[in-house]
């Protein structure tokens, strides 16, 4: 496998977001997935989320850590950074990331081998710091790049391409995010390319980690009858718990819901996610009441998604640690060295 | 030196107390006032792995000439943990004293002739003093501070400074401190004849010396050069480091105005995401590090293998301790040395240093941050426990305001302006060093980091020629690096000889203290000090100038040495070890036996 540069095409009548840029300027090189990998449509949602935000290239950092998700960094966005890492830690590389400049906007591109299995510690724990980046999970029950082994994703009874059920309980990373604490909570399906852009720039604009879990279906070793991860069983099976639109700050919320439906939540930027629910008794502000609507619709067999469960009040890292406004890799030498004198006069209280 | 003689500030005293009782307090106490009067101290921590009740032992050893590793001797036992009596009484050197809590009688078959015992009933006194029972327990330690320094003659005005300036913040505990004291003091004058020939006279031997140990002088030389970003998981013996780190950021990097902090600190959910953490922070330009110890090295090993792949500046602090797992990680080694010459898989190498002390910790922290970023690869600073927790006596820490840290080959916008495409792997200076651009600057800029798939213009690749010609590449880098290391420190004796001894870091007191004691004897050595890996040319020559060179290091299985094995030409049949691997620091009887006995065997071969 090589590296194919995408050709940069030109074609008439296309718009410029805020910018001035194409949305070609947010791709990357050509894919080397699967042709009808679920991933590569999450990746188009990226760049159209992406572009429709007017997000400076530069300013985006993607990373990812091993595995078939973990190559869709390089797929989007080729002016900005990536950092394609190991097995299961892009959480922690994002986090020293964005410790060190926390004007990045962080991208972290994971699968359901790198964060539920290998990487499962460090997926709670970026969780758990509330760690300011989109966290996406491409999510499809299984290991591709080592030929279709069984993930902790995959559903009980679920079976694999040559027949053998899976018997293990799976690990709902949307579930246990939200268990564990989780500041912003969505699920989507790689082929609902609308509901899933405007959860990515809901997602960006969260000041916080934000989980996306996307089902997005492997062509190769589980898109046959029997996998709960196909593209037809997620079809036939997912229930839209939410719809949900990120309005921005300069925008106006012009669309009429009717009462009771909807539920607004104002980020600290002035903009808002805007969250039209599919049943009056869900109140994706409350944990409880979050867990109870995901449990009750995987009982009756449904994966429910949309935006699941958002409080954009709680405090992100360098809230939480008090860090300085400005980016620490910004500060000049003498700012951070205290200077000769300083360490003489500490030293007279070691003598 | 016989027990008749009297013993004038040359001397081991040791205290074995119980854990969590207070008497780390007491014993700073005792080792301050020594060092005030002006006599050289260093103070050793022998310590369980534990928070409350099993036993810990200090030890300070007070010598006039300087000579400041571990005795191998106890001149003055102060025993108050009953548990320990018997093995603690054993230990006395003969003619040496043994002071115990006389409130309780010891078991009457544990004698010794030839040493003194002073029995001082200092629960009983403390508990006819003080009326609250809490007091009584605390003050027992502070009373045998009273009686020690009766024995010893320490200077009691120096003792009630230190007790003002320990209690600043709460003036009303100097007077029952120093009651206790008193009650000690004074009984010991009364009983015994004050001072013993063991004892402690003012002198001028710490003239521009401070007191300090090697993990605090890390964490304060990570803010000195620029550390923003510091990445941890608990770990004996490094955990102190991040302590010191976080107390000095916070006196030092807290904006007066807004409160912020210039510094973000993350104790991570273990050792791999906090070597993740150094990784990314690096990547955008911040400085970070992470102190470990071996353990957490073998944890990190994965992303440090991908960090010499990327070529990612990254500083390592490892606290060296015996591994693994429960039972000695409270003890000193020198362990780790090849599992961080050549951590991860694949073909790695990375440069360390060896501070011999807390003050190299200091200066050698900052060199770890310029070397790591100059040469975009992981760097370890080596320490280990006896240095990194330990009350260590040395010169003065200096600084030079017209430090700038090298940042290493950085390309930002304005550098981008003159170039037609920026690549990040091609070796334009012939340095094996690239250069790198900084996320969040630059579209221009962009590059994709990887492991082992990467060409010479930061493109994915799984060409053969192209990986080996990175691989090839970075071995042009590692030359580099042999002149970026800092330079062995090589001591020759007076007169000429073709004996050498190689040691680094906590090993250089005691092979400084037994160099003197060899050339006493007759038996000139030269001396090499390593300081940093690769080897320098200054290494090689040392080697090749000596017919036999003794590696002295805390370890058992002789690792610098397997590595200037490896890393040289024929030095093989040169190289003799001397080891030390018990968990104590080494003392420098074990250098002139192993060196004395090594001849005494060539002679009858």
């Amino acid at each position: 496998m090589t590296y194919i540069a995408k050709p940069k095409i030109n074609l008439p009548g296309q718009k410029r977001n805020a910018l001035g840029l194409l949305q070609r300027d947010y791709e990357g090189s050509l894919s080397t997935l699967c042709a009808g990998c679920g991933h590569d449509s999450i990746t188009a949602a990226l760049v159209q989320a992406l572009w429709e935000l007017a997000i400076a290239p530069e300013k985006l950092v993607k990373l990812s850590g091993i595995g078939c998700s973990s190559k869709t960094p390089a797929y989007f966005v080729s002016g900005a950074h990536g950092f394609n890492s190991v097995h299961g830690r892009m959480p922690s590389v994002a986090t020293g990331a964005h410790a060190g400049n926390r004007d990045l906007i962080c991208i972290g591109v994971s699968g359901d081998g790198d964060s539920l299995s290998i990487g499962f510690g460090q997926f709670g724990h970026a969780i758990r710091r509330n760690l300011n980046m989109l966290y996406l999970i491409e999510n499809n029950g299984v290991y591709g790049l080592t030929k279709g082994q069984f993930s902790a994703s995959a559903d009980p009874g679920s079976t694999a391409r040559k027949g053998a059920a899976n018997q293990m309980q799976s690990i709902n990373p949307v579930a246990t995010a939200i268990a564990m604490g989780a500041s912003f909570v969505g699920r989507s399906f790689s082929g609902d390319r609308d509901q899933l852009v405007a959860l990515i720039k809901a997602g960006i604009a969260h000041p916080g980690c934000a989980l996306l879990d996307v089902i997005s279906p492997c062509v190769t070793f589980n898109d046959h009858v029997g996998s709960t991860k196909s593209y037809a069983y997620t079809r036939e099976h997912k229930h839209e718990a939410t719809a949900t639109d990120y309005v921005p700050l300069a925008s106006e919320i012009t669309t009429q819901y009717a009462a009771g439906e909807v539920v607004s939540v104002q980020l600290h930027d002035g903009s808002h996610i805007v969250l039209k629910k599919a049943d009056a008794d869900f109140d994706p502000t409350k944990r409880s009441s979050a867990l109870r609507y995901i449990e009750k619709h995987r009982d009756r067999g449904e994966i429910p998604t949309g935006l699941l469960f958002i409080d954009e009040h709680w405090p992100e890292m360098h809230a939480i640690a008090g860090t300085a406004k400005r980016p620490l890799k910004e500060f000049a030498f003498e700012e951070l060295n205290p200077g000769r004198e300083a360490l003489e006069r500490l030293q007279r209280s070691m003598r | 030196m016989s027990a008749t003689q009297s013993r004038v500030n040359d001397f081991v005293l040791k205290i074995a107390t119980v854990n969590g009782t207070g008497s780390a307090s007491a014993n700073g106490m005792l080792m301050k006032a020594l060092f005030r009067m002006g006599i050289p101290v260093a103070g050793k921590n022998m310590f369980p792995s534990n928070i409350q009740g099993l036993p810990t032992w200090y030890e300070i050893r007070a010598n006039r000439d300087g000579y400041m590793s571990r005795a191998g001797r106890v001149d003055i036992m102060v025993a108050m943990n009953a548990q320990t009596y018997k093995k603690d009484l054993a230990e006395v050197s003969p003619g040496g004293f043994l002071v115990y809590d006389s409130t309780w009688p010891r078991e009457r078959d544990l004698k010794r002739d030839d040493i003194t015992v002073l029995g001082v009933p200092l629960s009983k006194l403390c508990n006819e003093h003080f009326s609250v029972a809490r007091l009584r327990i605390l003050m027992k330690n502070v009373a045998y501070v009273g009686a020690v320094a009766a024995l010893l003659d320490i200077d009691l005005d120096i003792v009630r400074t230190l007790l003002e300036e320990s209690f600043a913040a709460k003036p009303k505990l100097v007077e029952g401190n120093l009651q206790a004291i008193m009650l000690g003091y004074d009984y010991a004058r009364e009983n015994f004849t004050c001072p013993l020939p063991v004892r402690a006279e003012a002198m001028n031997g710490n003239a521009g010396q401070i007191l300090i140990d090697g993990n605090a002088a890390i964490g304060l030389g990570c803010v000195y050069a620029g550390a923003t970003v510091g990445a941890w998981y608990p770990i004996t013996p490094s955990t102190s480091v991040m302590d010191a780190f976080t107390h000095y950021c916070e006196v030092f990097r807290h904006d007066p105005e807004t409160g912020e902090k210039r510094y973000c600190i993350v104790q991570a959910e273990d050792e791999l995401a906090a070597a993740g953490i150094v990784l990314g922070a690096n990547w955008v330009g911040a400085r970070a590090f992470t102190p470990t110890s071996g353990p957490g090295i073998s944890l990190m090993s994965e992303f440090i293998g991908f960090a010499y792949y990327a070529e990612i500046p990254s500083v390592f602090v490892d606290i060296q301790r015996v591994g693994p797992s429960t039972g000695m990680p409270t003890r000193t080694q020198q362990c780790d040395v090849m599992l961080c010459a050549y951590a991860s898989h694949g073909d790695t190498r990375h440069p360390m240093l060896f501070p011999a002390n807390p003050a190299e910790c200091f200066d050698l922290s900052v060199k770890a941050f310029d070397l790591a970023e100059r040469l975009q690869t992981p760097v370890f600073l080596l320490s280990d426990l006896d240095i990194g927790m330990n009350d260590w006596r040395v010169p003065e820490l200096s600084w030079d305001n017209s430090y700038r840290p090298d940042r290493g080959k950085v390309l930002g916008p304005a550098d981008l302006d003159k170039m037609e495409k920026f690549v990040r792997y091609t070796d334009t200076d012939g340095d094996g060093i690239t250069y790198r651009t900084l996320p969040g600057e630059d579209p221009r800029g962009a590059y994709f980091v990887r492991g082992s798939g990467h060409n010479s213009k930061g493109v994915y690749t799984e060409d053969a020629v192209e990986y080996q010609e990175v691989m090839e590449r970075l071995l042009v880098k590692w030359d580099t690096a042999k002149k970026l290391v800092p330079p062995a420190v090589i001591s020759r004796a007076k007169k000429p000889t073709r004996l050498g001894i190689v040691a680094y870091g906590s090993s250089d007191g005691a092979v400084v203290e037994a160099r003197d004691k060899l050339m006493a004897q007759g038996i000139p050595t030269n001396y090499l000090r390593l300081r940093g890996f690769p080897f320098g040319a200054e290494v090689l020559d040392f080697l090749h100038q000596h017919d036999t060179v003794f590696v002295v290091e805390q370890n058992r299985d002789g690792q610098m040495k397997s590595l200037l094995k490896l890393e040289t030409n024929n030095v093989a049949d040169k190289l003799v070890s001397i080891l030390h691997f018990n968990g104590l620091p080494i003392p420098a009887a074990c250098v002139v036996d192993g060196i004395s006995q090594h001849l005494a065997s060539e002679v009858a071969a």
